[in-house]
């Protein structure tokens, strides 16, 4: 198996395929079809894991499978894939979710007149993502990286009927467009300093120095902007809220578990690069760091569950990018599992909690817990993992993230006040949503749990969610760490500190204890909380305006551009077309008028100058006889005279000339 | 009298007869005319007949036939005017112009 | 010298009776004209030696001729009045081209060497005239014969009545 691990990813290609063309009227069949692909695909990613962890070598995982496109001295091009722990471990995760999602969806979606279509988009993207992960070098992870961006604007825009979904898609497309055309320029970069896309080559030669200095740093920080579109950092993060148009499980997929990450996976893959040039990596630090902060700051006073949660991966997702920048590779990579699953058990459980109430805001909710036993309890795992409480999956990954970030201590602190809010919002959601009165009683009368087909999901991701971190507990020897080892071959185990164990616990502990006090037991108020700190308030629930920014300093100005070039081009491009078919039309009038003037007036003119002719020389025919006798007598006369050519003398002798 | 007397005397004698032969509109003057021509020619042949072979008549002979031809025609003309007359009731040449275009 | 003075009378008369012929009004006077011309030419023929002629053409012009010229007039006279004009349109260019034509010939005649005999004056031309009609030149005398009778026959034919 380890040997071609391309099937993985061929599996859901097969199923997109057989869908499109073949079973796309028969809604169980595509979704069965798509369902056993991805089911198959889970069950190869675990023997491939289990091969992976049965390796026992000098040199950590490393096989290449890849045939060459193009061979020049000097450039090199090649398909093919690399299998290592890290891809073993991106494999486990876009799987799971995967096939979570796509179980989940048969109820979520059931009734929806594009029932097969969604399957096979589902498909596709589960495809692309795969190919992305098992990728062997950067122009192969590029073309899926497109890929994925383009079944994502599939899936956001599901529903392209609703005005807000067509243009969320379009957001996303084009503002990931954005980072991928700096991706592109590094590639450029790439391939032509280095001659080669190939990980591996690449990294060799970096250390050996074939570019170095400021030349690495630009290419490293032009790959990163790949990253920043389509992990939605800083400043490229305004097109995942928005997003949320989609279908929840698509959501769940996408922006929780898969193409979020595929942005940290990029970086993850890259570390050789970005250890050599440590300007980019503090790059990525900062971004990371600044994202976490605002998109938590914004989550605080959200009301949209979804938007809410988009915030939370916003947060979670600049945590990580963090963690890869100060240089820990276990940290991010290990947060980007577990951030996987309980994200992905969040978004399906809000998901269900919208299929009960119909409706997204939570201020309308209320009381649910009754209603919706497992979902609740569920959701509740999940907010608990992701606040950082031990012994939860969530709790290990973080802190991992903190223990990488106590050498700066303005990072540490800074990543303890997102840990704080994170905390803070999750539960403010979930009191909000599941506990209290219920603000809507109509809503409320008609709530109902979920069927089966969306509980079992949520039900096994929130094992997952409780016991997915325990492989990366630091007083294991061969935990997460050591398996993990791709870069560099040393296995970085951070010596476990109890100290910031403790602090990050009472750190979440407070924020669920504020959000208890604000929403649950009502001590503190909400409402004069937020007419304290209005000017504050109205910045977070404004997104800090970002979005208002984007669109007067570059929307408009491209708008205004585009009317420009159109006015241009349909006065003077249009212009010269029209002018030259109305020049046609004009030369074709003057070559009428030459044809009917001129060479008619030739032919009429032969006809009437013989009409004209034959009409004065039938005159000679008087039918008298005299004229006729007249007739000849001149003719007499004449041959008289020119016969005799002196006689002509003579008459001109006679007349005077001579 | 010379030779040359006579034939100018024929030529101005024919001369007035195809002036009279072309201008004159009364068919009758037409055919008076064709006679004075006819006389000219006569005169031209007894003259040569004179003055060029006195002992041989052929000259005479000739215009003896020239003069019975010239009869005959008249004869018929003369006929034919006055037919032309009998349904047309003129005898002006310049009516006569059926054969035109 | 006798002979030249009868030669320019009948020359005069003759030229002036054919101007007379072309030009005069009435047709009748026109006739009577042409008939004072055919005598002079008669007379001219005396001069040449040819009484034959002379008599022949008397007979014929003058007598049958004109005659027959003089009956056509009577016959269709009503029409053919003073009122009418007597010339056609072509006159001036009739004249211009006749003198021409009348220079051009005698120029020609000028110009042309006549072997003039000199074997004397023809002597008993009604003789030999008839002679010749004998042998020589009997078939046009019978042709001729034949003509006129088909030229009789056919003024007939032609001038009759109809029905009648």
């Amino acid at each position: 198996m380890l040997d071609n691990i391309f099937i993985i990813p061929s599996l859901p290609l097969v199923a997109f395929i057989l869908i499109i063309f073949f079973t796309r009227w028969k809604e169980k069949l595509s979704a069965g079809l798509s369902i056993a692909a991805i089911g198959i695909g889970w069950v190869l990613s675990l023997v491939v894991m289990a091969q992976v962890l049965a390796f026992h070598g000098e040199h950590p995982l490393h096989i290449e499978q890849a045939f060459t496109v193009i061979d020049y001295p000097g450039f090199h091009l090649e398909m093919g894939t690399l299998l290592d722990p890290l891809t073993a471990m991106m494999l486990i995760v876009v799987t799971t979710v995967s096939f979570m999602v796509q179980v989940y969806s048969l109820g979520y979606m059931h009734g929806d007149p594009r029932f097969s279509r969604y399957y096979a988009y589902l498909s596709l993207f589960t495809f692309s993502m795969l190919g992305l992960v098992v990728a062997n070098n950067f122009f192969l992870i590029f073309i899926f990286w497109e890929l994925v961006g383009l079944t994502s604007y599939f899936l956001i825009g599901f529903w392209f009927e609703k005005k807000s979904a067509s243009d969320a898609g379009k957001k996303a497309f084009i503002t990931t467009k954005i980072g991928d055309l700096g991706f592109l320029v590094g590639l450029m970069m790439m391939g032509m300093f280095l001659g080669t896309f190939n990980y591996a080559e690449v990294f060799a030669k970096i250390e050996a120095g074939v570019v170095s200095g400021g030349l690495l740093t630009a290419m490293a920080i032009l790959i990163f902007c790949g990253a920043v579109g389509k992990s939605a950092q800083f400043p490229l993060h305004v097109w995942l809220p928005d997003a949320m148009e989609g279908p929840t499980p698509v959501s769940a997929l996408i922006h929780a578990a898969t193409m979020v990450a595929a942005g940290v996976f990029l970086v993850a893959r890259t570390m050789a690069v970005f250890a050599a040039a440590p300007a980019a990596a503090m790059t990525v630090a900062w971004i990371g760091l600044i994202t976490a902060f605002m998109a938590a700051s914004i989550a605080l006073v959200q009301n949209d569950i979804k938007r809410i949660l988009a915030y939370s991966t916003l947060s979670q997702l600049g945590y990580m990018m963090m963690a890869l920048g100060l240089g820990s590779f276990t940290a991010g990579t290990f947060h980007l599992m577990t951030h996987a699953f309980f994200k992905a058990l969040l978004f399906l459980g809000a998901g269900s909690v919208i299929h009960a109430v119909h409706t997204n805001d939570i201020q309308e909710m209320g009381g649910l817990s009754t209603k919706m036993k497992t979902t609740m309890l569920t959701f509740i795992i999940a907010s608990l993992s992701i606040a950082g409480i031990p012994p939860l999956s969530g709790f290990w990954s973080k802190d991992e993230i903190i223990t990488a970030a106590s050498h700066k201590p303005f990072f540490m602190i800074v990543a303890l006040g997102v840990a704080f809010m994170t905390a803070f919002y999750m539960f403010r959601l979930c009191f909000l949503t599941f506990f209290g009165k219920p603000r809507d009683d109509e809503r409320h009368h008609h709530a109902h749990e979920s069927p089966r087909s969306m509980t079992f999901p949520l039900v096994f991701l929130a094992v997952l969610s409780i016991c997915a971190g325990w492989v990366g507990i630091p007083w294991l020897s061969h935990g997460y760490a050591s398996a993990i080892v791709t870069f560099n071959g040393h296995p970085h185990h951070a010596e476990p500190n109890v100290l910031l164990m403790l602090a990050s616990t009472v750190v979440a502990l407070s924020g669920i204890g504020l959000a208890y006090l604000m929403y649950y037991k009502g001590t503190i108020s909400p409402a004069a909380m937020g007419q304290r700190f209005k000017p504050i308030y109205t910045l977070l629930y404004n997104k800090y305006y970002i979005d208002e920014i984007y669109d007067a300093v570059i929307i408009r100005p491209t708008y205004a551009l585009a009317r420009f070039l159109w006015s241009f081009d349909a006065t003077v491009i249009d212009g010269l077309v029209n002018f030259h078919g109305d020049f046609t039309v004009w030369l074709s009038t003057v070559k009428e008028w030459f044809d009917t003037h001129i060479v008619d007036g030739l032919v009429n003119g032969l006809g009437i100058v013989t009409g004209a002719a034959s009409s004065g020389l039938r005159l000679v025919q008087t039918g008298r006889l005299a004229h006729y006798l007249l007739a000849i007598l001149l003719g007499m006369v004449v041959l008289m005279l020119v016969a005799g050519a002196n006689l002509l003398n003579w008459a001109l002798v006679l007349v005077g000339i001579r | 009298m010379q030779l040359m007397h006579y034939l100018t005397l024929a030529a101005i004698l024919f001369s007035i007869g195809f002036y009279g032969l072309i201008t004159r509109r009364n068919a009758i003057a037409i055919l008076m005319s064709l006679e004075l021509m006819f006389n000219a020619v006569n005169i031209n042949l007894v003259a040569f007949n004179r003055f060029v072979t006195p002992t041989e008549f052929i000259g005479q002979v000739f215009a003896i036939f020239v003069i019975v031809v010239a009869a005959a025609e008249a004869t018929v003309g003369l006929a034919i005017v006055i037919l032309v007359y009998r349904n047309w009731r003129s005898i002006d040449a310049d009516r006569v112009n059926l054969m035109k275009w | 010298m006798m002979e030249q003075i009868v030669f320019y009378l009948f020359a005069f008369l003759i030229v002036v009776s054919a101007l007379a012929v072309v030009s005069l009004r009435n047709i009748f006077h026109c006739a009577l004209f042409l008939i004072l011309c055919l005598f002079c030419v008669a007379g001219i023929y005396v001069l040449l030696y040819a009484e034959f002629i002379a008599v022949v053409q008397i007979l014929l012009y003058v007598g049958a001729v004109s005659v027959l010229i003089i009956f056509a007039i009577m016959l269709t006279s009503q029409l053919a009045g003073r009122h009418a004009a007597m010339t056609n349109e072509q006159t001036f260019l009739g004249a211009f081209l006749s003198l021409v034509m009348l220079f051009g010939i005698v120029y020609a005649l000028t110009n042309t060497f006549f072997r003039m005999s000199d074997q004397g004056l023809p002597q008993k031309s009604s003789f030999e005239i008839g002679r010749l009609l004998m042998t020589t030149f009997v078939l046009p005398f019978e042709l001729v014969s034949v003509l006129l009778l088909a030229a009789l026959v056919g003024a007939i034919v032609i001038a009759r009545r109809e029905g009648t």
